[in-house]
């Protein structure tokens, strides 16, 4: 420890050897000083219209596709799938348009992620078939055997809980995805309805819904966890149309 | 804190002390290198410099955009068009060609065929399989047997409209019926059994003989009388080895009671025009084009 102190400075800068030796106030001050950038970088990220973009056509996820979403984050799929296309040529060249900041304002969290050990899904929708997703999860090597992917075919033995899956949705209204009273309420029914391609419901949940997929995704009786799984990546990055949408440079 | 104004200079080296002292060990206070500390003072302003050039500071509405002009989704435009450019007479060449006569025009084929690779490895290679043999319930692209044609024109157009899916409404359709419901267990296995016998596998002749006359009513509609398939219906040719799901007693079986439904998305909005020339082209070369 240092016994006497000998500071050369004079007066401001005098006062420094005196918050060093503060623990308390020293983190106090390093707290303000953090607190400082944290206020500059981001607090205008929240109120600057060139960073908030409004994109025609994303909407709420369809209750279906959330029950998905929440099995896509049980499983682990973000450990090496990233949900994010950079806007580098490269990566439209491959994966399509690079995503919008829009495109997942209503995920809770987002996927974007940084890892990549199989390709970005934000754009996965509508480019296999559902009977190839259903192959592929089940064994992933039995279409790609080149393949390290894990297979998931358990996703067939449970259910989708309807009425637990009406208590997220809820829970997602809550936390400000703009669900109406009314998608909430028939949050469990729609759950249900999504995977029945007969069902009485399919032009109200398309009005709620616009652009959901309705179809019996795993080809088997009931609403499996298959379903909703295929459902949520069957949607992905389809809900904007880039045939009419321009972007504007600035952002 | 006594003695705030002294210097306490250290006797060996001359030089001013922090003032720290550890068991009467003191800390030089030496000034920073010259060009450690003019390095400091060049990067921020390089720093002042660059967030005037560039996008950086946010002000009431919107965030200063900088002298230069410069934005991600502008500059990824922009690289896009430069390759664009540079493929461009190639590209409108290769998306206004016939097809047909590709082949006289070997710069233009040899494009097609490495750009239409490309396109397959992203976009095919996941259910055909990156060397173009498929899976089973993928069809094989590298064989002479194709379910809806292998000339230039129904390869374009099955890449274009795809197959049985629900995106686009001019893609080929039809359904093989399910004839669990229809048939009974025996006559079931008289259809597998005669099935067995025109494809040249073995069976037992008894029940295909009966098979045959199954076959002929129910079955010759779509696969033809001598079961050689349709190809305006997408009907495969039961006479061959080569089979999508597979021609042993258990897979005919399942295809005979619940039938079988491929689905194949289509990729005229995903692709553009020079790229479905390219992987048309790609995919006639494989092996099996006609």
């Amino acid at each position: 420890m240092s016994d006497t102190p000998n500071t050369t400075g004079k007066g401001f800068l005098a006062k420094h050897a005196f918050l060093e030796r503060s623990p308390t106030l020293l983190l106090v001050s390093s707290l303000l000083v953090v607190t400082v950038g944290g206020i500059v970088e981001i607090a205008p990220l929240f109120y600057l219209e060139n960073t908030i973009e409004e994109v025609e056509g994303v909407r709420p996820y369809s209750p279906l596709e959330l029950a998905g979403r929440d099995i896509y984050i049980r499983e682990g799929c973000y450990v090496c799938h990233s949900q994010m296309i950079r806007p580098m040529r490269d990566e439209v060249e491959r994966y399509g348009h690079y995503s919008l900041a829009a495109e997942s304002m209503y995920d809770h969290p987002h996927q974007w992620g940084s890892k990549r050990t199989g390709p970005d899904l934000a754009r996965v929708g509508g480019k296999y078939s559902d009977a190839w997703h259903l192959d592929h999860l089940i064994a992933p090597r039995s279409v790609v055997p080149e393949s390290i992917m894990p297979g998931y075919a358990y996703l067939l033995d449970t259910k989708v809980n309807a009425e637990y899956n009406a208590d997220l949705v809820a829970t997602h209204s809550f936390i400000g995805v703009p669900y109406t009273e009314e998608m909430v309420e028939l949050a469990a029914s729609d759950t249900l309805a999504q995977a029945d391609p007969d069902t009485d419901a399919y032009d109200d949940l398309l009005e709620r819904y616009p652009g959901a997929q309705i179809r019996n995704f795993d080809d088997e009786p009931g609403v499996s966890e298959m379903d909703a799984l295929i459902a949520y990546l069957q949607m992905l990055g389809t809900t904007v149309d880039f045939s009419t949408f321009t972007p504007d440079a600035s952002r | 804190m006594s003695g705030e104004t002294e210097k306490d200079i250290d006797e060996v080296t001359g030089t001013d002390t922090t003032g720290h002292s550890w068991d009467g060990i003191k800390e030089l206070n030496n000034p920073l290198p010259r060009w450690w500390l003019w390095s400091f003072y060049l990067t921020i302003i390089w720093g002042i410099g660059y967030s005037i050039a560039y996008p950086a500071w946010p002000m009431v509405s919107s965030a200063t955009a900088g002298l230069l002009g410069y934005s991600t989704r502008g500059e990824v435009a922009q690289d896009i068009a430069r390759f664009e450019e540079a493929n461009a007479e190639i590209s409108a060449q290769l998306a206004s060609a016939d097809l047909d006569t590709l082949a006289e025009n070997e710069e233009l084929a040899r494009f097609a065929t490495s750009a239409g690779g490309a396109v397959f490895r992203n976009n095919c290679s996941q259910c055909h399989g990156s060397g173009a043999a498929g899976f089973t319930g993928y069809p094989n692209l590298l064989d002479d047997d194709w379910l809806w044609g292998g000339d230039f024109e129904n390869i374009e157009y099955t890449i274009r409209h795809g197959i049985r899916n629900e995106e686009d409404w001019d893609a080929r359709y039809s359904e093989m019926t399910a004839y669990d419901d229809i048939f009974s267990n025996e006559e079931v296995d008289q259809v597998v059994q005669y099935v067995r016998l025109i494809s040249g596998q073995e069976h037992d002749a008894g029940m295909a003989e009966a098979g045959n006359d199954l076959f002929l009513d129910n079955c010759a509609a779509c696969h033809g009388d001598n079961g050689m398939g349709n190809r305006d219906l997408g009907a495969p040719n039961l006479t061959d080895a080569i089979w999508l799901y597979g021609g042993d007693l258990e897979a005919l079986e399942e295809t005979v009671r619940y039938a079988r439904f491929g689905v194949m998305p289509p990729w005229g909005e995903r692709l553009t025009e020079a790229e479905i020339k390219a992987v048309t082209a790609y995919v006639h070369q494989l092996g099996g084009g006609e």
